[in-house]
């Protein structure tokens, strides 16, 4: 029995997706039906088979099984998890636009979600024509908008602009726009999916501050999903870790975030697969990768070691070159470093082509890290484009060979993840100012 | 949602009841998302609005010169009048159709990030193509003054036969719609039906003189009765209209409303996962 001041509980909730290939009763594989077409032939082609197998059995996947918790009023709770734990397609549900196969949720109060920042936004129409369309989307009556105009307007900053279209608009005034609107929402809960990792971060303040501000002074509930632990750390009090579809803890952050650490290493797989995972920032998608993996039977590294992988690309236009970068994260979503790699020579369209990627002694503390990867072309210095990058990969550990000794013995946590050349000191050179230090030196007490 | 504050249940296959609500507290995003395709339309196109009217005039003047070739008798009508008065409420339908057929796929964004009752889209559609709709059926005053003709007392019955076209035309794209989504094929089946109706839709009176099965035959097609039922309001008895035909395509389109109704409702669900 909920409690009266529980706003969102939810029951064993599951979801499952019908995959792929279709599978019939008797083991036979057909392809999935994309189109009217081939419904029709399949049943013209091979009728009985149709006929008996009009139940076909599809393999499913289960995005969410058996899911259950509870959200206060007021609370701001978190939803953290690895990348296709479930997160999304729980948010989706919450907000209605998916329906569950299993389970039950019960919601208390009015429900915004912002799924996606610039949700209905149309590059054609202008920033003004814009606010009116994304609030109207998110569930803001004409006559609310109007009121709230002026404080989206000075919100996103954007006042001069408010009559050019929307594609003029730098990404970052896009996105101040887009959140400045539904910043004004007012529902009594809010569900809010990784917006925040877009933007720079003056953006990301403004954006947490704001959260922050509707949960303590407006004491509206916030269900935040996040990659960015140190949001998440400093926003919620409670989280939920989903791993799998399932949740496997509920309680503090702190150690919700420790559970989603050991989560990302407790599966010691050299090999990632990476072709289909969704990518949070596409690229322009001329090379696109298919899998990373560890030359060695596990995904452990010593600090003096060459951190080395090997990344499947496949060329979907003609490249003249290509080259890698790489940023390494701490679990936590902290970015450590990132190096570019030299520019490798170009694949034809439709080629795929494995290439061997080293990272010299990056000398890294112990601990668990993993990483992003980039194709493109171009560096810091001339600019930038790139064609494909994947997050959250190539998670990996750096441990300590027994009996190592010196510096790397211990290494607390708070003197970084990286260990830094070792310092070269040398007595400096005496002239006639420092003689005048060393005999005041001299006279004091031994 | 029983009220603002009430327990909103999310459960498989119960998620019936509060639809009307929530298309009542979305009304607004009707209209918004009309008024979002009309600016979009004509954003940076130099002859802008007036667009609205040239299409149904240059098809006027192919359609005529094509009737005057095939000798069709117009009732003594003069022939672009005729052919003006059959195309207005197709173009209505044509359009309305192909346009919700494609509205779903259109606003995959919005579909799969948002909720709102889905039936918005393709509803919005049908809105914009009447505003077309509205535009080219302002010309027929000039034209009717340019004729010299007058409007018969029918015309009183006008707004109840639009009624009807915008009835067929939303029913129409319900089922184009939510097919769509689910078979892409349907966006190139539609254009065609679109080319391939005009034909057989009344615009050209080839069956004036057929049998009168075979005319009753031709009006299950439902626009046939409201393109005819449209041209006896506007130019009165040299274009009658038989009222058993009218019936049956009145009929016919309110069977089309009801099951677009249901058969989208019933795949909405799905349709954030498929899209």
């Amino acid at each position: 029995m909920p409690q009266s001041d529980t706003v969102i509980a939810v029951k064993n909730l599951s979801k499952c997706y019908s995959i792929g290939h279709l599978r019939t009763a008797n083991g036979n594989k057909i392809c999935h039906p994309p189109g009217l077409r081939h419904a029709i032939d399949h049943a013209l082609r091979h009728p009985i088979a149709w006929w008996k197998d009009r139940k076909v059995q599809q393999e499913h996947f289960w995005a969410l099984s058996g899911a259950s918790f509870e959200v206060k009023a007021g609370e701001v709770m978190a939803v953290i998890g690895r990348n296709g734990a479930g997160k999304s397609t729980l948010l989706k549900i919450l907000s209605r636009i998916s329906e569950p196969t299993k389970g039950r949720i019960e919601i208390t109060g009015r429900v915004a979600s912002l799924l996606e920042v610039g949700t209905g936004f149309h590059q054609e129409l202008t920033g003004r024509e814009n606010i009116f369309l994304n609030g109207a989307i998110l569930g803001m009556t004409r006559a609310e908008i109007r009121k709230k105009f002026d404080a989206i307007v000075a919100f996103s900053e954007v006042e001069n602009f408010l009559d050019t279209p929307v594609k003029r608009y730098s990404s970052g005034m896009y996105v101040r726009l887009a959140f400045a609107v539904a910043a004004h929402l007012e529902p009594e809960i809010l569900i809010v999916d990784e917006v925040l990792a877009v933007g720079d971060s003056a953006f990301q303040k403004k954006c947490l501050g704001k959260m922050q501000e509707v949960s303590r002074n407006h004491g509206r509930t916030v269900l935040f999903v996040s990659h960015n632990m140190s949001a998440v750390l400093q926003l919620t009090t409670r989280a939920v870790v989903l791993d799998k579809g399932r949740v496997i803890f509920n309680g503090p952050t702190e150690k919700a975030v420790e559970e989603y650490a050991d989560a990302l290493g407790k599966d010691s797989t050299v090999f990632f697969p990476v072709e289909d995972t969704p990518r949070k920032y596409p690229g322009s998608g001329v090379a696109r990768f298919l899998s990373f993996r560890f030359d060695r039977s596990m995904p452990i590294f010593s600090p003096d070691e060459d951190f080395q992988f090997i990344a499947r690309v496949r060329a979907n236009e003609t490249l003249p070159r290509i080259r890698f970068s790489m940023t390494v994260f701490t679990p936590e979503g902290i970015p450590i470093g990132t190096c570019f790699g030299t520019e490798q020579p170009g694949m034809r369209r439709g080629e795929e082509r494995e290439f061997e990627i080293s990272l010299p002694r990056p000398r890294l503390a112990h601990g668990r890290y993993c990483c992003g990867v980039s194709a493109g072309k171009g560096d810091h210095r001339v600019g930038m484009v790139d064609f494909d990058t994947v997050l959250d990969t190539l998670a990996f550990e750096v441990r300590r060979e027994e009996g190592d000794g010196g510096t790397l013995a211990e290494w607390p946590r708070g003197w970084g993840s990286v260990i830094l050349p070792d310092l070269k000191c040398r007595p400096a050179a005496l002239a006639s100012a420092s003689e005048t230090f060393t005999n005041n030196v001299e006279m004091l007490p031994a | 949602m029983q009220t603002m504050n009430g327990t909103l249940v999310i459960e498989a296959g119960h998620t019936e009841r509060q639809y009307w609500r929530d298309l009542w507290r979305f009304r607004e995003l009707f209209y918004l998302l009309a008024w979002r395709d009309f600016l979009i339309r004509y954003k940076q196109t130099a002859v802008g609005i007036a667009w609205a009217l040239i299409r149904p005039l240059l098809m006027v003047v192919a359609v005529t010169l094509v009737g005057k070739a095939g000798n069709f008798s117009t009732g003594g009508m003069p022939p672009a009048l005729f052919y003006f008065c059959g195309l207005l409420p197709w173009q209505f339908f044509s359009t309305a159709m192909s346009e919700s057929g494609n509205s779903l796929i259109n606003n995959s964004n919005l579909i799969s990030k948002t909720y709102f009752p889905r039936l918005v889209v393709p509803a919005s559609s049908v809105i914009v193509s009447f505003t077309d709709f509205l535009v080219a059926a302002a010309f027929l005053i000039p034209l009717m003054f340019f004729y010299r003709v007058t409007p018969p007392p029918q015309i009183i019955f006008l707004p109840l036969v639009v009624l009807l076209n915008f009835a067929l035309a939303t029913g129409a794209g319900f089922w184009i719609a939510a097919l769509t989504v689910k078979y892409r094929d349907f966006r190139f089946v539609v254009p065609f039906i679109v080319q391939f109706g005009i034909f057989v839709s009344g615009i050209y009176p080839i069956t004036n003189h057929a049998h009168e099965t075979v005319r009753l035959i031709c009006s299950m097609n439902p626009t046939v009765g409201i393109i005819d039922a449209f041209r006896w309001c506007v130019l009165g008895s040299s274009a009658p209209v038989q009222p058993s035909e009218l019936w049956l395509s009145s009929s016919v389109t309110v069977v089309v409303l009801l099951s677009g109704l249901r058969y989208f409702r019933k795949t909405e669900r799905t349709f954030a996962d498929i899209i």
